[in-house]
């Protein structure tokens, strides 16, 4: 299992990690963005490459 | 020992050309030259939060993995010159490097007005961090800050300041700010939200001459108005950093030109074997859209350019059937842009500037809205004021449809 953190302090909702790993990322309703906490490990590369694109650099994998 | 594959520029695409190469398995060694003094940092922040919060470096780094290591970071080097037909790369000492393959990642510099005298101090630019760090000690409240040119950098540097405090007038050619980039309906309603929070704008104006010794004590505009101001900011755009291709058979008139791989090409359009350009300096072809070269300054261009690179460079060195199969694949990515102003946060996707009509698609003008932008019946470009997911909707439909593409 991953963990998964984003530094919400830090997020502006951009979206720019929903298209990388949809299946983790996503913007509600309030086009705020939530996230899954916890995600299978075949989604790694698709992490990493949400954490590369963030332009706040608000993501990263947690211990 | 191999020679390595070397990097020159050591911001975002030489990063992120780093990374890609280890992801696409070449496990050789890489060499990055950066000419400033820091590790990889983000840029975006520079006319935000590194100006209005007192951060540092620290605050701005690329976070950088294991993957990368064993990368060897040269810094505070200057390459002076690549001979691509020798595969050697010249540094600011002197010393010769042989590579197996070069990446030039080496951005772009701010323009500065061409003017004969300049007072010595109280002129800034924003594009490095020492840049940044140097303006933010002049943005202290009751202090006025010219800025010329309202383009972005201009707008969000007025933005920040005016947060602090500082008196700010900005001063530029077109008739409103960011006008190019957005056009006339978002331009204006911009302009009207900075005018709001005090932000006074000089349009259809040229500056003609800074003046002060020492320091900077005011500014001409050629209407003959001056404006006295405790500094000044040129925010009137940049220049690619292609110096260092003097001499080589190839084309880097505004920025490097290079094919749908991404590799260097001569005159006659052959690439050059193992030599690519990403980021801000590179120029190239946008299939979606046009076989038109380009630059494109986003934030988002560097990363993408590099996990193309990555993936031909290591398939090449390696000699891997792969190449073949990789070069099919024509770089193809959607531009992307934000920008944060005082209340108002944009993003945008596609190439906006291509467009001959705007035309309002979602909300209301002078609010949360999304601006459509068309080139004929192709919609080349969206823009959102908030409205995240709207926008977000339209980004996979931004292109023009191969029938108008020439
Ligand atoms: C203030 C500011 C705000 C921005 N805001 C946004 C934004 O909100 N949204 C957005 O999409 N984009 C934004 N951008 C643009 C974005 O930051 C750039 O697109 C991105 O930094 C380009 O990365 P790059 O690696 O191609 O070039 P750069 O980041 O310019 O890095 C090039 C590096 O190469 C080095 N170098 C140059 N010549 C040599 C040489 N001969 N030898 C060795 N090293 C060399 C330079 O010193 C520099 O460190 C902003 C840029 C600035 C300056
Ligand atoms: S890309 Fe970064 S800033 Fe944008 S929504 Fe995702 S975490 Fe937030």
């Amino acid at each position: 299992m991953l963990k998964i953190h984003v530094d919400m302090e830090k997020c502006q909702h951009y979206g720019q990690c929903v298209f990388e790993a949809p299946a983790v990322f996503r913007l509600n309703g309030e086009d705020k963005l939530e996230y899954e906490a916890t995600a299978d490990d075949s989604e790694r590369d698709n992490i990493q490459l949400a954490i590369e694109v963030c332009p706040m650099q608000a993501i990263k994998f947690a211990e | 020992m191999t020679d390595p594959v070397i990097i020159v520029g050591g911001s975002l695409g030489g990063l992120r050309t780093a990374e890609s190469l280890r992801r696409s398995g070449y496990s050789g060694p890489i060499r990055v030259f950066g000419e400033e003094p820091h590790a990889p940092y983000n840029r975006p922040p520079l006319s935000k939060e590194v100006l209005a919060e007192r951060v540092d470096h620290a605050a701005v780094a690329f976070p950088q993995g294991d993957t990368t290591a064993d990368v060897e970071w040269i810094l505070g080097t200057r390459v002076d010159h690549i001979d691509l037909g020798r595969n050697i790369v010249r540094d600011n000492r002197g010393e010769e490097h042989s590579y197996s393959g070069v990446v030039v990642a080496t951005g772009l510099r701010s323009r500065h007005m061409d003017l004969p005298a300049m007072p010595t101090s109280g002129v800034h630019s924003v594009r490095s961090l020492d840049d940044a760090m140097a303006l933010r000690a002049v943005l202290t409240p009751g202090t006025r800050i010219v800025i010329y040119g309202a383009g972005f950098i201009g707008c969000e540097v007025a933005a920040t300041a005016k947060k602090l405090g500082v008196d700010v007038i900005v001063v530029g050619k077109g008739p409103v700010p960011l006008l190019r980039p957005l056009g006339v309906q978002l331009a204006s309603d911009i302009q009207a939200r900075h005018e709001a929070h005090g932000v006074k704008f000089f349009m259809n104006s040229k500056i003609t001459r800074v003046i002060g010794g020492d320091r900077v004590e005011s500014v001409l505009l050629d209407n003959g108005v001056e404006i006295w101001c405790n500094a000044f900011v040129e925010a009137i755009g940049s220049e690619p950093n292609v110096e260092l291709l003097h001499g080589n058979d190839v084309d880097i008139e505004h920025g490097i030109r290079v094919d749908d791989n991404l590799r260097i090409t001569r005159a006659d359009g052959t690439p050059w074997p193992n030599a690519f350009a990403v980021g801000d300096v590179a120029r190239f072809p946008i299939p979606r859209f046009s076989d038109r070269v380009r630059r494109v300054e986003h934030w988002n261009i560097p990363t993408e350019m590099s996990r193309k690179v990555g993936k031909v460079l290591s398939a090449s060195l390696a000699g891997s059937a792969e190449l073949e199969d990789e070069i099919t694949k024509a770089f193809d990515p959607i531009p992307t842009f934000w920008s944060d102003q005082f209340e108002l946060s944009l993003l945008a996707y596609g190439l906006i500037d291509e467009a001959d009509r705007v035309e309002l698609l979602e909300g209301r003008e002078n609010d949360d809205c999304v601006y459509g932008y068309f080139c004929g019946d192709d919609l080349v470009g969206v823009c959102g004021v908030g409205m995240r997911s709207a926008v977000m909707a339209y980004r996979s439909r931004v292109g023009r449809k191969p029938a108008s593409a020439s």
